[in-house]
């Protein structure tokens, strides 16, 4: 294949991995931008995600449209409950005290990976796309016979990749509309700004930890389901998407949704890219040189603030 | 209205108020005095619930404030302006006053007689608190506080790093609540701010209250200001 068809290819894997980054960044994000709490645990409720995608779909059996559907309705939700759960039973008791909520997580972490070993087992499971059409991709090139459009071979890509990039966005938008728009937003962006004074405003502030963490999980928990017909359900699947949501999250700024919106469609544009012509390994290393970079040159991120 | 009765609270193991009582009744201005790190700001956040109370009652009309939860005591009708002002900075105009509003679910009628109040913040509803100068901060945070309809309004030193103009209004609006029949805690540096508009004056030292004086008999003994405050 040519360069230009290649880079394309690689381009629009690029665009996969990022757009289910954005949704598991923007989770640790929001977490750590309102409570002020490092989720260690966050990896697992995205692995967590997928095992359950894995669980609905097996159990309701049928056409793969169906278990699908099924999943990505019921896991995201099933994580975030289970989420705010344990922030109930955990890290309120430690009162969000940044250092303890690290060991907390790390807790929570294993209870879940541990969990999910003794019920779902060592293998990787399956699911299957709901649909999953190969469809070939044009390329346009001059040549001697002027401006000519040709089918390389081996350039294409599957409906649901695309779809996956489509529906990172739109939940994107809708996470958007959600903080801007609605009561709950507005709560949730006052309790991260100040959260005594919102106390002092009627805010449950205890009550809004709970939603935010359950929402962060479930935001990974979507990215999974989203992930697991491309690649399968395990239950060590929580370490990437851990460490590349850091990587994101301190590239574009702690507790910055728009730097962490970029910094993960750079992050996962990059490995993709990076991987299809050179290295997985390289591309990690890459991005993780990065973040000692930005940590180095700007510590607060993209598009972090200092604070004052 | 706002009965305190001996209450005891601190920060974790520092101890910071030891036995304060003050009472404020609807249509009056009750003054803190005393000097700096003596408790008049602790005071302020033990009634809100943000510092918890150790011994000792916070009441409203009869009702209990201590025992609540920390978010129900605004919803039984207190208005907090901090110090500092606190605004939620990244948050609009607009959004800070709708903080406010949720608090005891008040509407658009609410929010007019607010704005109507300081029209200045009606052309700067779409901009971010955090870029208002100080006077139009003060004048925010002084409207969220109203949005709750309070019964009792703290005001802890809001003239504070004002310039005059902006201390007269925020002067008048005080009085103007006081006219509508709300009681008011003040803390207040500026002791010629004061006297000309409080009803009652409780000195406070050492995270307890000393005596509590007419703000007329304090204007006759000035050296009473002298020993207590020593200005």
């Amino acid at each position: 294949m040519d360069f230009g068809p290649h880079l394309m290819l690689a381009t629009l894997e690029g665009a996969v991995i990022a757009a289910i980054l954005v949704l598991t960044a923007m989770g640790l994000s929001i977490v750590f931008g309102v409570m002020r709490v490092v989720n260690v645990a966050h990896g697992e409720f995205y692995m967590l995600g997928a095992v359950l995608a894995w669980f609905v779909t097996s159990f309701l059996g049928g056409h793969p449209a169906i278990g699908f559907v099924a999943a990505i309705l019921i896991a995201p939700l099933l994580v975030g409950l289970i989420a705010a759960a344990a922030d109930q039973l955990v890290l309120k008791h430690i009162d969000y005290d940044p250092d303890r909520t690290i060991v907390g997580t790390i807790g929570i972490l294993f209870i879940i990976q541990q969990t999910t070993l003794m019920t779902f087992g060592p293998e990787a499971r399956p699911v299957a796309a709901p649909f999953n059409q190969r469809l070939a991709l044009p390329w346009f090139e001059f040549t001697d016979n002027g401006f000519e459009m040709f089918w390389p071979w081996g350039l294409s890509i599957t409906s649901y990749k695309l779809f996956v990039i489509a529906a990172a966005l739109t939940v994107l938008v809708a996470l958007w509309l959600f903080l801007t728009r609605t009561r709950i937003g507005l709560i949730m962006r006052a309790t991260q700004q100040d959260s005594e004074t919102a106390q002092a405003f009627g805010v449950p502030v205890g009550l809004v930890y709970s939603c935010v963490f359950g929402l962060g999980a479930a935001l990974a928990a979507l990215g999974a389901v989203l992930v697991v017909p491309i690649q399968q359900a395990h239950y060590l699947m929580g370490a990437d998407p851990l460490l590349l949501s850091f990587i994101v999250v301190i590239i574009g700024g702690l507790g910055s949704l728009p730097g962490t919106v970029i910094a993960a469609i750079l992050i996962g544009m990059s490995d993709g890219i990076i991987s299809v012509f050179f290295s997985p390994t390289l591309a990690k290393i890459i991005a993780t040189f990065l973040v000692a970079m930005v940590l180095v040159f700007r510590p607060q991120g993209l598009l972090g603030r200092t604070s004052t | 209205m706002l009965e305190v009765k001996n209450i005891h609270s601190g920060y974790g193991p520092v101890q910071v108020l030891f036995g304060v009582s003050l009472s404020v009744n609807a249509s009056e201005i009750l003054c803190l005095l005393g000097r700096n790190g003596a408790g008049k700001t602790t005071i302020m956040k033990s009634i809100m619930g943000l510092v918890p109370i150790t011994r000792g009652s916070v009441s409203l009309e009869g009702q209990p404030l201590h025992s609540l939860p920390t978010h129900r005591v605004p919803r039984m009708g207190v208005g907090y302006i901090p110090q500092g002002r606190r605004l939620f900075p990244e948050l609009t105009v607009s959004e800070n006053i709708e903080m406010g509003l949720m608090v005891r679910n008040e509407g658009a009628d609410t929010r007019d007689w607010v704005l109507d109040l300081f029209p200045r913040l009606k052309d700067r509803l779409r901009q971010q608190a955090g870029t208002l100068s100080g006077g139009e901060q003060q004048m925010l945070a002084t409207a969220r506080a109203l949005c709750v309809r309070p019964k009792v309004l703290l005001l802890d030193e809001p003239t504070e790093g004002l310039q005059p103009s902006m201390i007269e209004q925020i002067r008048q609006v005080v009085v103007r609540m006081k006219q509508e029949g709300i009681a008011i805690v003040l803390v207040e540096q500026r002791v010629d701010a004061v006297l000309s508009i409080a009803d009652k004056v409780t000195f406070v030292e050492n995270g307890k209250d000393v005596q509590t004086i007419g703000a007329a008999d304090l204007r006759d003994d000035p050296e009473l200001l002298r020993s207590r405050l020593g200005v």
